[in-house]
């Protein structure tokens, strides 16, 4: 089974990323980027049967640092 | 005075911790990241800078899940010393043992170059060789020196006096300035600037002498 695993900074947490994405939109004349928030996606191959408790227990111990971010699972 | 020293894959300011810990007086044995247990009868471990694990994941992400870490959890949990600067900073934050998280620079730079820290607190092994808002000049060199807290964990750590450094000209974005945290039990110190870079007259600086200096002083009198 596939899941992917979705990391983001948390609401209020200053994005330096996001925020030089934005910036460059704006320079190459795209108006109206209001906001830019840069993430990762990280794709697991598990074996078939993995509980999601077991997904989330490898988001909160490795995969996402939860002090400063958020995750989303899903199954593929 | 006993200290280790540990060594992960891609750890580059190991050697200089080293030599910093020896001009001050301790013993040091270096320790590899593999090792599950630290030596017997230590007072202080020191976490090094570099670029552990090619900074894959986050900075410090993957060594804080190393074998010898788990044994520098317990060393702390026990009331034992650690000192973790930059990448070592970032270690102990990962593994919960100092709070905040460190992120990318505010203007996405690598900055390498000496800077102004004001000392905060004098209340730790670490500090109480310095004076109190004394100015000191250390470098640093990181992409990932942002810290990071929310503001609630913020007022909490200056309520406990538990800010040891803060930036005179904040180079990072880090909240409060901040550049150097101690622990609840004032026994770990982590920050991004490197005193190990700053402890002979060949360095262009000897500010840093002053911490190691200190921590020799508590822990030998202990």
């Amino acid at each position: 089974m596939k899941v992917r695993v979705d990391v983001m900074l948390k609401t209020g947490v200053l994005d330096p990323q996001g925020e030089a994405v934005r910036h460059a939109l704006g320079n190459l004349g795209f108006d109206g980027v209001e906001g830019v928030r840069q993430g990762k996606v990280i794709e697991l191959e598990l074996a078939a049967g993995t509980s999601e408790d077991t997904v989330k227990d490898m988001c909160e111990k490795l995969l996402a640092n939860t002090v400063i971010e958020n995750y989303t699972i899903e199954v593929l | 005075m006993k200290a280790a020293v540990i060594v992960f894959p891609g750890s580059n300011c190991d050697r200089d911790l080293a030599v910093a810990f020896e001009k001050a007086g301790a013993d040091v044995t270096m320790v590899w990241h593999k090792d599950t247990h630290l030596p017997e009868g230590l007072d202080i471990v020191g976490v090094p800078g570099g670029f552990s694990f090619g900074d894959y994941l986050r900075c410090g992400a993957i060594a804080a899940q190393s074998p010898i870490t788990k044994s520098l959890i317990r060393h702390t949990e026990r009331g034992g010393y650690a000192l973790g600067i930059c990448n070592g900073f970032q270690v102990l934050t990962e593994t919960g043992i100092l709070p905040g998280a460190l992120m990318r620079n505010s203007n996405l730079k690598f900055i390498c170059k000496p800077v102004d820290l004001k000392v905060e607190s004098t209340e730790s092994a670490f500090t109480q060789a310095y004076t109190l808002g004394q100015k000191i000049t250390v470098p640093v060199a990181h992409h990932d020196g942002n810290y990071n807290v929310t503001p609630e964990k913020l007022e909490q750590l200056r309520d406990e006096g538990r800010i040891a450094f803060t930036y005179v000209d904040n180079p990072n974005g880090s909240t409060g300035d901040i550049a150097g945290v101690i622990s609840k039990n004032r026994r770990v110190l982590g920050m991004m600037p490197h005193p190990e870079r700053a402890v002979d007259e060949n360095h262009g600086g000897t500010d840093g002498q002053a911490m190691f200096r200190g921590v020799m002083d508590a822990l030998v009198s202990a």
